[in-house]
């Protein structure tokens, strides 16, 4: 479980994140939406440490991290898996070697145990044999994977995915989604995952945060957010104009 | 109020030396760390042995034809003065100094372009949030790589500029081979060597960590990237030229 607690951040003087507080749930998939330069990856991006908040505090499994020794901050480390909005493989790195590399650091694993490790990995985002491809010859598709493979070689408790299916077709985005979803129920990790996507919200939304401007306008359950009266959200959700006929065609029923 | 240039000034180079004390610290892998000090003495040292060489052959035949320019007409000083002098500008001056700024060019430029693709790929920050000390890994292994190339790279300039001058010292009859020998075998203080040894490891650190520093903090796309290894190198090479003045005023002097 992973509670964020009053979260502030400002970059020159404006104020991009505006007191932001929730709680996500392990084993559930939270989403984080919101328009373009709400704020998200600078909120995701705060609760893996990346970004030190201005104020505020963030609670991992209870533990404050404001409070954390440098040590325990570098074992929390450990336990945070990061899928960037561009996967951000390591360009100079095979496939292996990107999904590898944490264990390589932090491991005393052998060569043989590694490898068996990366290909439990890159099976279970259903990616088989491009271990040797480098991430200049992936799809986009494809380096979302390797970059999720990576995300969960260390068992994290923690998953953060920044767009994970930004710049990907639909049906792809749906299988990345459902890949994650699926990873999250299995191994009991806390995942949050930026997007905004409306379609990610139906498919695998299990507690949703609506930012605006930097401050949580909303916050609910997927089945919730299409009931919403917050004029905001309303606004939000309906922009698409797929969501808009089905909530019309709902009404007239 | 002090100026506002001087302020930047101090900022900057108070953040370069926050990236040198992050960069020195014991690595959090030692298998790691060898596999990237062995790519990087590659990448640094070997790929640069070409372009060392061939410019060194050349300049090496340049100086010895001015000098014997120099000498004709005179009297009094004997034609084997042009090994002489040709040694001592190439140990002195021309194969640390010249070498490190054509370096600055290629190396520089390398450095600073690819640390700075990685950080806005957000490669630094997938380091970063794994745990990886991003300016040690980054850092440490191009440094330790330059420091303990660069002698080698001095070594073989010299080596090469004299065979230069000997080549242009003969072909263009300004004396004998046996001449030319006797030249070079003149009384040589070896306190030279030294300085130039010195030099060349100063300006090896200079000409890797100035362009990983304009590399690390980027800030934007790839625009910048360019921008920044443009700066690096204008930057590391007037450093260095400056340090030259300083060093031959305190070794020299
Ligand atoms: N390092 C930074 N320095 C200054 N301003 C920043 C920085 N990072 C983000 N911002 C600002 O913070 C605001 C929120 O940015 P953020 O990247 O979090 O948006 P986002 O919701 O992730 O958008 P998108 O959906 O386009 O990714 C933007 O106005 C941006 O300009
Ligand atoms: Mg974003």
């Amino acid at each position: 479980m992973l509670q964020a607690i009053n979260i502030c951040k400002s970059f020159d003087g404006k104020q991009v994140l505006k007191d932001i507080s929730s709680t996500f749930d392990a084993g559930k998939t939270n989403l984080i939406i919101g328009q373009s330069g709400a704020g998200k990856t600078v909120f995701l991006k705060s609760l893996t440490g990346l970004i030190t908040p201005d104020a505020g505090d963030i609670l991992y499994g209870g533990m404050s991290y404001n409070a954390m020794s440098e040590d325990e901050k570098n074992n929390l480390r450990h336990e945070i898996g990061m899928v960037f909005q561009g996967g951000a493989l390591f360009d100079s790195m095979d496939v292996e070697e990107n999904v590898m590399f944490p264990l390589m650091m932090f491991s005393s694993m052998s060569r043989s145990e590694m490898r068996d490790r990366v290909d439990w990995a890159l099976r279970r985002v259903n990616l088989p044999d491009v271990q040797r491809k480098t991430p200049a010859e992936l799809s986009g598709g494809m380096k979302k994977r390797v970059a999720i493979a990576r995300g969960i070689i260390m068992n994290p408790k923690y998953l953060f995915c920044d767009e994970p299916n930004s710049g990907l077709d639909p049906k792809t985005s749906i299988v990345i989604d459902q890949l994650i979803s699926e990873i999250t129920h299995e191994y009991g990790m806390t995942t949050i995952i930026n997007t905004h996507d409306m379609n990610s919200v139906m498919e695998i939304g299990e507690k949703i945060i609506f930012l605006k401007g930097g401050r949580k306008a909303w916050e609910g359950t997927s089945a919730e957010i299409l009931e919403a009266q917050n004029t905001d959200i309303v606004d939000f959700v309906y922009s698409s104009p797929i969501l808009k006929a089905l909530k019309e065609s709902k009404l007239r029923k | 109020m002090l100026p506002k240039f001087i302020v930047k000034f101090f900022t900057k180079a108070g953040r370069y030396f926050i990236l040198l004390r992050r960069a020195f610290t014991r690595p959090q892998s030692w298998r790691v760390f060898g596999r990237l000090y062995m790519r990087e003495i590659d990448d640094l040292g070997f790929n640069s042995m070409g372009i060392v060489t061939f410019l060194s052959f050349f300049v090496g035949a340049v100086v010895a034809l001015q000098m014997a320019l120099n000498l004709d007409g005179s009297a009094i000083i004997p034609k084997y003065y042009t090994a002489y002098a040709t040694r001592e500008t190439v140990v002195l001056e021309f194969s640390p100094t010249i070498i490190a700024i054509i370096l600055c060019g290629k190396i520089g430029s390398f450095v600073a372009s690819s640390i700075g693709t990685m950080r806005v790929t957000e490669q630094i920050e997938a380091l970063d949030v794994m745990g990886v000390n991003s300016a040690n890994y980054l850092l440490l292994p191009k440094i330790a790589a330059m420091l303990s190339f660069m002698p080698i790279l001095i070594m073989t300039s010299i080596v090469t500029a004299i065979f230069g001058g000997w080549v242009a010292a003969i072909t263009s009859g300004t004396c004998t081979s046996a001449e030319f020998i006797y030249g070079l075998r003149m009384p040589f203080d070896t306190f030279y060597v030294t300085y130039a040894m010195i030099k060349s490891e100063v300006f090896a650190f200079v000409l890797v960590t100035i362009p990983a520093y304009f590399g690390y903090y980027i800030n934007g796309g790839a625009l910048d990237v360019g921008k920044a290894s443009t700066n690096a190198v204008v930057c590391s090479s007037t450093i260095i030229i400056i340090l030259n003045y300083v060093l031959t005023q305190t070794l020299l002097g």
